[in-house]
């Protein structure tokens, strides 16, 4: 088993490029870099310095994985969605359980380990930005867990559009700091949290939710997140003796993605993120950066960004709150580049549409993020052979999303299902 | 020799160089070029003319409101260099550029460049390029003739405050705290620890800004350093509305004496 995690065996000289980004200064290709106030750089580098140090220390780790395992639930199933891939008739679909993960997402893997190094790095606060709130109460679990006091930074649309996650984060002991410049979401809690940082990087660490940001952000995330994949890479051995053929991950920021992807990179698995297709393709309608956006500056990073044609950032839509984002990951923008990785876009009704249908073949209530990448591998699985078979990351659960999704099919009952 | 070249050296052994910052398009067109115009008359040595970006994220309240409402006045980058163009032939001080990457870099680094040395801009000040990212920036400017102001931070170690001077072909910004603009009451200590150590790596001017509120605290940054930059205190005047030229005209005149007092 050990043999097939040793990424030199049988990997494509593309992607064997790929094990050496982010280069020094943290690019990964002409992608990402460091775009940040001078005040920030030192905070960048001790950061840096710190997390290869720690990761280097096999007794980190060691902890890093203890509480992973007794704590966070891991290693998640790998399920084999039998019902749902009999109707749909073609290739079998997999899912990834993420959702099982203590707090109901993928985003506890990066919180904790971003907790246990910023107190190795001797902080006392944390900080955090938060879309659909589950980073948020991740990054507020893993501060109690560790000690570091938490303050997560929310647009005050998505509070109230995630109003029970704003409920968990302040009874896990986070204070949550309403945001209400620029268009009140995501976007402009990152902002706030930057700033948070700069005044304050003496006690605080920013634990950044997603693959973005300066290096070593996309880095370390990368990092912690792709304990995704390698997982899965262990049980498709045993349920199947054989990779996958296809890999499907929803993208916001591109943890969930790059975690999953990155064990997977050029050793045959066809590998698909599903960015947020929201009501249309007009700017502002939807979050599908890769598809739609332009290579730019922000957050930090060089990479894609929706913007107008004066390099102002676009607000973006989606149904799912942790997609609404006008960014993305540099490492996504270098594999997109390389041909590494696929990135095409769902729509708010496809993925609404492949919630009911998991939720009622399945039993298994998906968050709306990922219910864009389940609405992808559905269409796909039609169209392929039946001994082919298809991994989802089921990046989280649906709870959060509950008001969203009764608003949109109203009189909720028994007997329809939908027409996933 | 170009224009900041000319002032500060004009200004050496005399006084520190007052610099005023308006954001461009805030509260429109017309009112920013009369605030710019009246900045000149009172007493301003140079210009900082604010490029508005949606994610100004070393900005603090004022800043990010004045942007927001000059950006929804229609300001793009094309159009603040048309109203430099306009203060240009009022004026033959310095006239600089601040704006984050992303207008400039979806505009053309090189465009920009010439565009702006027509519309007669002498240097530009980018908050969220770090020095490590500057030098394909920076030669695209230098060879349009354009400054590139670097800034160093008061947690900077000796390498990198070393490396900012080499870099800067304008002069040194000296960033006086941890944190973002914003009006402030009390003048960090660690700002004259870190002039002097500028000073110690560098004949290049040096610049204190951020935070920069009132007539006592310029007079004070300007004993140690060679000019200063106010911004948030004068916007938060153009905010308030009302008559609000008056009361710019009595600031900026205000610190242009505390400078003078030396
Ligand atoms: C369940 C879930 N999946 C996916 C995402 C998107 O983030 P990323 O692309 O970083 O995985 C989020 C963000 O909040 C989320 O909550």
């Amino acid at each position: 088993m050990e043999e097939d995690l040793n990424p030199s065996n049988g990997i494509s000289r593309k992607a064997e490029a790929l094990l050496s980004v982010p280069d020094r200064a943290g690019y990964f290709g002409e992608y990402g870099g460091r775009f940040v106030p001078e005040p920030l750089i030192p905070a960048l580098e001790e950061l840096e310095d710190a997390f290869i140090e720690a990761f280097s220390d096999s007794s980190f780790r060691e902890e890093l994985t203890n509480v992973l395992k007794r704590y966070a639930g891991r290693p998640t199933p790998l399920y084999l969605a039998k019902n749902a891939s009999e109707i749909l008739g073609g290739a079998r679909i997999y899912l990834k359980r993420e959702d099982l993960c203590h707090t109901g997402s993928h985003k506890v893997n990066n919180t904790v380990g971003q907790c246990l190094l910023a107190r190795r790095m001797e902080k006392e606060r944390v900080i955090a930005e938060t879309g659909a709130g589950q980073h948020g109460v991740a990054c507020a679990t893993a501060a109690a867990l560790t000690g570091l006091r938490c303050e997560v930074y929310m647009g005050e649309i998505d509070m109230e559009r995630q109003s029970v996650n704003v409920s968990k984060m302040r009874l896990l002991g986070a204070k949550v700091v309403p945001v209400s410049s620029g268009s009140r979401t995501l976007k402009d809690a990152v902002n706030e949290a930057f700033r948070d940082w700069v005044t304050n990087l003496k006690t605080t660490h920013y634990c950044l939710g997603s693959a973005v940001g300066p290096h070593p952000f996309p880095m370390i995330v990368r990092s912690l997140q792709s304990v995704i994949g390698e997982e899965t890479i262990r049980q498709c051995m045993e349920l199947e003796e054989r990779l996958p053929d296809m890999i499907v991950a929803c993208v916001g920021g591109g943890s969930n993605s790059i975690g999953m992807f990155y064990p997977f990179i050029g050793r045959g698995p066809r590998l698909i993120g599903v960015e947020a297709g929201g009501i249309g393709i007009e700017p502002g309608m939807h979050s599908s950066t890769l598809r739609s956006g332009e290579v730019g500056i922000f957050h930090g990073m060089k990479s894609y960004v929706l913007q107008n044609p004066d390099g102002q950032i676009c607000t973006t839509h989606s149904v799912s709150a942790g997609l609404d984002y006008p960014g993305v990951g540099p490492e996504h923008a270098y594999l997109k580049r390389e041909g590494l990785a696929h990135y095409t876009s769902v729509r708010d009704e496809d993925a609404l549409s492949a919630a009911l249908f998991l939720s009622r073949v399945e039993g298994i209530i998906p968050a709306l993020e990922s219910a864009h990448a389940l609405a992808w591998a559905f269409s796909q699985a039609e169209k392929m052979e039946k001994d082919e078979y298809i991994v989802v990351c089921l990046s989280g659960r649906g709870d959060k999303d509950l008001e969203i999704i009764e608003r949109h099919y109203p009189g909720l009952g028994g007997e329809c299902l939908g027409d996933g | 020799m170009g224009r900041i070249q000319e002032m500060f050296g004009e200004l050496k052994g005399k006084r520190a160089a007052l610099i005023t910052y308006f954001t461009a398009f805030y509260p429109d067109e017309e009112q920013s070029y009369r605030i710019a115009i009246a900045m000149l008359e009172c007493g301003s040595d140079a210009l900082e003319i604010g490029i508005p970006f949606s994610d100004p994220i070393l900005d603090g309240k004022v800043i990010q409101q004045t942007s927001s409402i000059a950006l929804e006045r229609g300001a793009t980058l094309g159009k603040v260099l048309r109203l430099c163009e306009r203060i240009r032939e009022r004026t033959e001080k310095p006239l600089l550029l601040m704006g984050y990457c992303n207008p400039i870099y979806r505009y053309g680094t090189e465009r920009f460049a010439s565009d702006a040395r027509e519309c007669g801009v002498d240097g530009i000040l980018i908050p969220d390029l770090p020095i490590d990212e500057i030098e394909p920036w920076r030669s695209a400017l230098s060879s349009k003739g354009i400054n590139t102001v670097t800034f160093c931070s008061v947690n900077a170690n000796p390498l990198r405050i070393r490396k900012a001077c080499d870099l800067s072909t304008g002069f040194i910004y000296c960033l006086s705290l941890l944190g973002t603009t914003g009006v402030r009451d009390e003048l960090s200590k660690d700002v004259f620890q870190l002039v002097r150590m500028v000073k110690s790596c560098s004949t290049k001017p040096v610049v204190v800004g951020i935070g920069i509120s009132n007539a006592q605290q310029c007079e004070a940054v300007g004993e140690v350093a060679d000019g200063v930059v106010v911004g948030s205190a004068l916007m938060q005047v153009v905010m308030r509305g009302g008559d609000y030229l008056s009361e710019l005209k009595a600031k900026v005149r205000s610190f242009a004496e505390a400078l003078a007092r030396r």
